[in-house]
C-alpha cells in the first residue's frame, strides 16, 4: 500500500483497495479502488453487467474479492464473514422472509444478535414509529403493499443500527409516483440518521437526485466519481456524457491560428470555447442551445450558431424537445416552456436559429 | 346428454376419474363388502351378502361385524399395524435426514450438473424393485459380499447375521424410498430463493440458525409431502419385510398376506384392510385440511 492510499483509507469511511473478481472467464470487476466518506450517499451507476452489483455483494460479504482489500472504519473486514460485518444490506426484491409477520422480520436481526428481549421489543417498535408500519406488526410480509414490504426491509436493515447500508436497486420495484415520494423519505431518512448509504441502481436519475456522490461503472470498471453536477458537466469521457441525460457530441478540430477556436466538420460552424485544449470532441447538453425562429432579415453570425429545420417536436409541459437537423448533422435542443420564451410556435420543418455560449461547452 | 359425451373436453377432464371409480373405488367396494361378510370354505371363501334360501325362497342378508370385532379384539393384529407404523416413522425420519441435504445439494448445482444428478437419482427405477430387494439380500447375508469382505480384512472373526432382521427391513426400505423424499424435496428447494440465505446472514446469522430459522421453516410443504410419499406406502410395504425381514417384528402387510393366502379368511384380511386404511386416512385427512387452512389463511 502506497503512503498516499494510507491517507485517502484515514479520511475515508468505507475503503475499497484495488479490488478484482472474476466468475468463470468473465471478469466482473477490474482492479477497482474507491473511497467513499462518512455520511456520504453514495451511488454506483451503470448498466446491467457492468459489475456494480457484484461490488457490492463483495462489500456485504457474499462474496469473496479474487484479490484486493476492503476496509471499513478502519478495520479490514475482507476476510469477515457476512454475519459479522457491522452492515446491511437492503435487496432489490427486499428478501423478506415470507414465513414471519412484520414485527418478526424486523426484529430478527436483533435476535440473531441475541440482545435482551426487552430491547429488542424497544427498538423494533421504535423502527415501526419511524417508518410508519403502525398496525402492521401482525401482517404478514404478502399482506402488504409494495411500498410497505419496502420499509420492512428498510426497517429490518436499520433496527441493527448499521455502520453502512447498502441498497441493491432500493426503489426499482416501485410504480413511479411511489418512487419519487420515496426518494425523498430515503434522503431525509439518511440526513436524520447519519449512516452512510451506498445506492447501486441503473437509473440515472435516481443516482442524480439521491447521492452526494456517485461513481460511473461500466465492465468492471470505475469510469468517473464525483458529485452529480460534476459528471453531468464535466463527464470523463463520451460514454458517462451519454449515459447521463442527452449529449450532443459534436466532433471538432483545433484551429491553429485562433488560440479558444475551433471548426467543426459536423457542423460547418467556427466554435469558440472558454478553454483550450487539443480536443476532437466536444459536448453541449441539449437545454444550453438557444433556439428562434429564423427570420430572413436577421442575419446571424457564424461562431457558435447555426441555422438548422426542425425534424421533431415533442412537447413535455414544462419544456419540449427539439431535433434540429444542419448540415446534414443531428442534435438535440431542450427549451423551457416559461411564458418569455417565444419557442412555442415552433413547429415541424420550421427553418431555426441556434446559439450557444462559449461556456456552454465542454472539451472531451 | 349425448352432446357432453361428444365433448372432447369432457373426456380429457373425466378419463382419469373413470380410471379412479374402475380401478380404486370399486375394489374398495368390493374388499369393504368381504370384510362385513361371513367366512366360509368354498370359493369364494365367503358367503354372500345377499342370499336367497333355496328352502323357503326368502330373502337372506348375510351381514355381520364380527371380522372387525375379531381384529381388534385380537392384540397381535394391533401390534403388527404398530410395528408398521413404527417402521414408517423410522424410515421416514432416516429418509428425511439423508434426503435433505442430498436434495439441497442437487437443487443448488449448476443446470448441468443438476440434471446428471437428477438421472443418477432416478436410474434405480430402471431396474425391477423386486430384484434391487433382492440384491440386498446377497449383499447382506451369511456368505454375502459386505460379511466377505469384513472378514477378509479381519474386521469381524465370523459372519454377522444382518439379514432377516427389522434393522435390514429399515435400510431396504429407506433405499427404496429414499427417492420418493429426495424429488418432491427437490421440487420445493430448486424454487427456493437463495437470497433469503443472504438476507439472513446479513442480518447475523450463522449457517446453523439460518438452516432453522429461514431455510426449513420455507422448505416445509416440500418436507410434508416427502414425508407423505415415504410414509403412506411404508405402512402397508409388503414385500420389503417379507424378503430382507425375519420373526423378530411382523408387519401388517405381511399379516394381511397370510390371512388372505395361508388362513384363506378374507373376510378378515379385508377388515384387516379396510381398519389400516381408516387410520391412515382419517388423521391424513384432517390433517389436510388444516395444513391447507393455514395456507389459505397465509
Amino acid at each position: 500500500m502506497g503512503r498516499s492510499n494510507i491517507s485517502i483509507m484515514k479520511d475515508s469511511f468505507l475503503y475499497i483497495e484495488n479490488v478484482s473478481k472474476s466468475f468463470d472467464d468473465v471478469k466482473a470487476l477490474d482492479n477497482v479502488s474507491l473511497a467513499i466518506k462518512k455520511s456520504e450517499l453514495f451511488s454506483l451507476l451503470g448498466s446491467s453487467g457492468c459489475g456494480k452489483s457484484t461490488l457490492l455483494r463483495i462489500i456485504a460479504g457474499f462474496e469473496k474479492p479474487d484479490s484486493g482489500k476492503i476496509f471499513l472504519d478502519g478495520e479490514d473486514i475482507t476476510d469477515l464473514p457476512a454475519y459479522k460485518r457491522p452492515l446491511n444490506i437492503m435487496f432489490q426484491s427486499y428478501a423478506l422472509f415470507p414465513h414471519l409477520n412484520v414485527f418478526n422480520n424486523i426484529s430478527f436481526g436483533l435476535k440473531e444478535d441475541r440482545l435482551d428481549k426487552n430491547e429488542i421489543i424497544s427498538r423494533t417498535e421504535e423502527m415501526i414509529n419511524l417508518l410508519e408500519l403502525n398496525g402492521l406488526e401482525k401482517r404478514k410480509v404478502d399482506e402488504i403493499s409494495g411500498g410497505q414490504q419496502q420499509r420492512v426491509a428498510l426497517a429490518r436493515c436499520l433496527v441493527k443500527k448499521p455502520k453502512l447500508l447498502l441498497l441493491d436497486e432500493p426503489l426499482a420495484a416501485l410504480d413511479k409516483k411511489l418512487r419519487i415520494q420515496t426518494q425523498f423519505q430515503l434522503v431525509n431518512l439518511q440526513y436524520k440518521l447519519g449512516i452512510t448509504f451506498i445506492i447501486v441502481t441503473h437509473d440515472q436519475e435516481e443516482a442524480m437526485s439521491l447521492s452526494d456522490r456517485m461513481a460511473i461503472m461500466q465492465e468492471g470498471n470505475i469510469l468517473q466519481i464525483g458529485n452529480p453536477v460534476e459528471i453531468y458537466e464535466k463527464p470523463n469521457n463520451e460514454y458517462i456524457a451519454k449515459f447521463i441525460g442527452t449529449a450532443n457530441i459534436i466532433s471538432i478540430e483545433n484551429n491553429q491560428k485562433k488560440k479558444n477556436f475551433f471548426t467543426s466538420p459536423d457542423l460547418n460552424v467556427e466554435i469558440e470555447t472558454s478553454i483550450n485544449k487539443i480536443s476532437t470532441k466536444c459536448l453541449i447538453r441539449p437545454e444550453k442551445i438557444h433556439i428562434m425562429k429564423s427570420t430572413i432579415d436577421k442575419k446571424i453570425s457564424s461562431v457558435n450558431s447555426c441555422k438548422g429545420y426542425v425534424k421533431e417536436v415533442a412537447y413535455l409541459g414544462s419544456y419540449t424537445k427539439y431535433l434540429i437537423e444542419s448540415n446534414n448533422f443531428h442534435f438535440y435542443v431542450f427549451q423551457t416552456n416559461n411564458f418569455i420564451s417565444e419557442n412555442l410556435n415552433i413547429k415541424w420543418d420550421d427553418v431555426v436559429d441556434c446559439s450557444w455560449d462559449k461556456e456552454a461547452i465542454f472539451l472531451l | 346428454m349425448i352432446s357432453i359425451l361428444k365433448n372432447f373436453k369432457f373426456w380429457f377432464v373425466f378419463t382419469p376419474y373413470f380410471w379412479l371409480v374402475a380401478f380404486f373405488f370399486i375394489p374398495l367396494a368390493i374388499i369393504m363388502k368381504i370384510s362385513l361378510s361371513v367366512s366360509e370354505w368354498g370359493m369364494p371363501p365367503y358367503k354372500d351378502i345377499l342370499a336367497i334360501d333355496e328352502v323357503t325362497g326368502n330373502l337372506i342378508i348375510n351381514i355381520t361385524s364380527s371380522n372387525y370385532t375379531f381384529i381388534f379384539s385380537d392384540f397381535f393384529y394391533l401390534q403388527s399395524y404398530l410395528n408398521s407404523l413404527s417402521l414408517a416413522f423410522t424410515s421416514t425420519l432416516i429418509c428425511l435426514i439423508i434426503g435433505y441435504p442430498i436434495a439441497f445439494y442437487v437443487a443448488k448445482s449448476k443446470p448441468k450438473t443438476r440434471n446428471l444428478l437428477l438421472i443418477l437419482l432416478v436410474i434405480p427405477f430402471w431396474t425391477s424393485f423386486l430384484l434391487r430387494v433382492y440384491a440386498w439380500k446377497v449383499l447382506l447375508q451369511g456368505n454375502g459380499i459386505l460379511n466377505t469382505i469384513l472378514m477378509k480384512f479381519g474386521i469381524i472373526a465370523e459372519p454377522l447375521s444382518l439379514l432377516h432382521n427389522h434393522y435390514a427391513v429399515i435400510l431396504g426400505v429407506v433405499y427404496t424410498y429414499l427417492p420418493f423424499m429426495i424429488l418432491p424435496l427437490y421440487g420445493y428447494l430448486v424454487k427456493f430463493d437463495l437470497r433469503f440465505i443472504d438476507a439472513a446472514h446479513d442480518l447475523g446469522s450463522r449457517n446453523i440458525n439460518t438452516f432453522f430459522k429461514v431455510i426449513l421453516p420455507l422448505s416445509l410443504p416440500g418436507i410434508i409431502a416427502g414425508c407423505m410419499l415415504v410414509f403412506i406406502p411404508v405402512v402397508g410395504e409388503f414385500v420389503i419385510p417379507e424378503l430382507l425381514g425375519g420373526s423378530d417384528k411382523l408387519y401388517f402387510g405381511k399379516i394381511i398376506w397370510d390371512e388372505f393366502f395361508v388362513n384363506r379368511d378374507w373376510p378378515v384380511a379385508s377388515a384387516l384392510a379396510m381398519s389400516g386404511i381408516l387410520f391412515l386416512i382419517i388423521p391424513i385427512v384432517i390433517f389436510q385440511i388444516s395444513y391447507s387452512r393455514y395456507n389459505f389463511k397465509k
